[in-house]
């Protein structure tokens, strides 16, 4: 069998005359972590919910394992493990029994039920609510739950709907571990409309608005695409700032340069370089032959929400 | 079968998380008992019968019934677990089937709760156990047409209350069938057969049949093929939901 896991083979979905998924063509390895990046109602839920074989695609189909959605969907549920957007659960249920409830389903039994109850239970760090009802839980237990729901059958597949929505910086770590631990092993997807979190554990990223994939590539291709890429920012003196913009538009290798003046009479150049070139060495060159003197000398990687907003509002980057 | 075990079971369960059980129970059972006791004149019939309990049993079912089917499929559509629960590995059928076996095992537990009554006629009397026996069977399948009927409308609907309402009225047009109520509506212009078919949907009297004590298979294969055809339904609907 080979690496590929996840298959999708042109995905249409039209909801009456609103075309939410629009001709959605990709494929994931194990190993990847691939995050669906977008606005809302881009279409990234849509998508996760026909490959899950919750919605009937319109057209087209999603191979998972091997298995067709569209044929046999059971098969592919059983491949999947799937994190809902908003993480439902059924609320009257205690978290202890809920899981026990999917264990069963999932077809886990014996020693092998309690190995992956205990290993989900500790890595998601549910010991302490698991015999709370679920609607009495706080946002983050219950996208916790969600969570060990979609690990315990420890499944080839993952699919998460906003997997870190609602919790806070340290949970949000503790996920974010969680994912990078497994993903070696798996097919991940996720989607996310922060943009830290793709940077955090995407191997790949993927942008998608009017249910279009307008970008496809690694988190650094995809920063690649600003204007931001190795562009030189520049910390010193607000009396010269002028004058080192003036000896940087000179070169030809910088297409543009910006002042933005800070505090404590501070100001930041920026040079931009032509086609995303590195440009560190004509910069240093410039200062030291004009002899200026900075406070703080850096190399941009890249602004991701740039890219992501020229790219979803069809601006110029 | 093995997951229809669990949901099963997690269903029945269900019932039991929240109040809600136990005041459709005593509703069910303080209804159940003033209907015997005053309106059917429970002791002044002077018969060890159980012909008063049985007798208004439908009427009661008319209402409660969907009240515990209500919630079957809207309640999952309305808190979003329907999205987890048809993403597990389970089919369609599967799931419809399991549902409605743990609302009808919900509803012949509370019918089975009445067995007070079924004593006291033999402490009172020496009444034809097999009436009362037959009485029961035809409780519990006249239950399970109900109740696929409910189940079937709440998979249509997020609202509870839309499928409660919904569902009643499909149940009071197939209980009263037989009468001028329904039949009237069709008498002058349909032909006699028409007439006759729709009357033969009347749960009426297929669960009077029953209860008088004659088991006969038309009755049981009435109920066991109408719970069968909406159960069908109830698939078809949660399958075409899936198209959004």
């Amino acid at each position: 069998m080979s690496d590929e896991m996840i298959a999708i083979r042109d995905l249409n979905k039209w909801f009456g005359p609103i075309h939410a998924v629009d001709g959605v063509s990709f494929s994931v390895r194990r190993g990847e972590v691939l995050g669906f990046l977008g606005p809302n109602g881009a279409g990234k839920s849509t998508t996760m919910k026909m490959i899950t074989g919750f919605l009937a695609p319109s057209s087209g189909t999603a191979v998972v394992c091997g298995h067709d959605v569209n044929d046999d969907p059971v098969a592919v549920k059983a491949k999947i493990g799937y994190l809902p957007e908003g993480a439902p659960a059924y609320p009257d249920m205690t978290a202890a029994a809920f899981l026990d409830f999917i264990a069963g389903i999932r077809g886990l039994k014996g020693a092998r039920r309690r190995e992956r109850l205990d290993y989900v239970i500790e890595h998601v760090h549910l010991a302490e609510v698991l015999h709370q009802p679920i609607d009495t839980l706080s946002k983050g237990f219950k996208r916790r739950v969600g969570l060990a729901q979609a690990l315990l059958h420890d499944p080839d597949v993952l699919i998460l709907d906003e997997p870190t929505d609602g919790l806070d910086p340290n949970q949000k770590h503790e996920v974010r571990s969680l994912i990078d631990s497994m993903a070696k092993e798996k097919a991940i997807v996720i989607s996310t409309h922060l943009l830290e979190e793709v940077t955090a554990i995407c191997t790949r990223a993927m942008i998608i608005a009017r249910g279009r994939v307008l970008a496809d590539g690694t988190p650094e291709q995809l920063e690649g695409r600003s204007r931001w890429h190795n562009a030189v920012s520049l910390v010193l003196s607000a009396d010269r700032a002028e004058e080192l913009r003036a000896a940087l538009a000179g070169h030809d290798r910088i297409v543009g340069t910006e002042v933005e003046l800070g505090e404590e009479n501070l100001a930041q150049v920026t040079a931009f370089p032509r086609g995303a070139q590195s440009i560190i060495d004509e910069v240093g060159a410039i200062l030291r032959d004009r002899k200026f003197t900075v406070e703080e000398m850096r190399v941009e990687r890249g602004r991701l929400d740039e890219v992501f907003r020229s790219i979803t509002t069809g601006a110029a980057a | 079968m093995r997951n229809i075990w669990y949901i099963f079971k997690r269903e029945l369960a269900g019932y039991f998380a929240t109040p809600v059980a136990y005041v459709f129970l005593v509703i069910f059972l303080a209804l159940a008992g003033a209907f015997t006791f005053y309106v059917g004149n429970f002791f002044e019939r002077g018969q060890a019968d159980l012909q008063s309990f049985f007798g208004f049993q439908p009427w009661l079912f008319l209402f409660l019934i969907p009240a515990v089917a209500m919630r079957l499929w809207s309640e999952e559509r309305k808190t979003g677990t329907i999205e987890l629960f048809l993403t597990l590995p389970i089919s369609i059928g599967e799931a419809v089937v399991a549902k409605f076996l743990a609302a009808w095992a919900f509803a012949t537990i509370a019918i089975a709760l009445t067995a007070p009554l079924w004593i006291t006629i033999n402490v009172l009397g020496s009444p034809d156990n097999g009436v009362v026996f037959a009485g029961y069977v035809g409780s519990i399948l006249m239950a399970g047409g109900y109740m696929a009927i409910g189940a079937c409308i709440s998979a249509v609907t997020k609202s509870q209350v839309i499928a409660f309402v919904v569902a009643a009225m499909i149940c009071f047009l197939f209980t009263v069938s037989g009468s001028p109520i329904v039949l009237g509506f069709f008498a002058g212009w349909a032909p006699q057969p028409v007439l006759d078919t729709i009357a033969s949907f009347s749960f009426l009297t297929h669960f009077n049949a029953i209860s008088r004590g004659v088991i006969d298979l038309r009755d049981l294969l009435f109920f066991g093929s109408l719970i069968v055809c909406f159960l069908i339904a109830n698939a078809i609907v949660v399958d075409m939901k899936k198209s959004g």
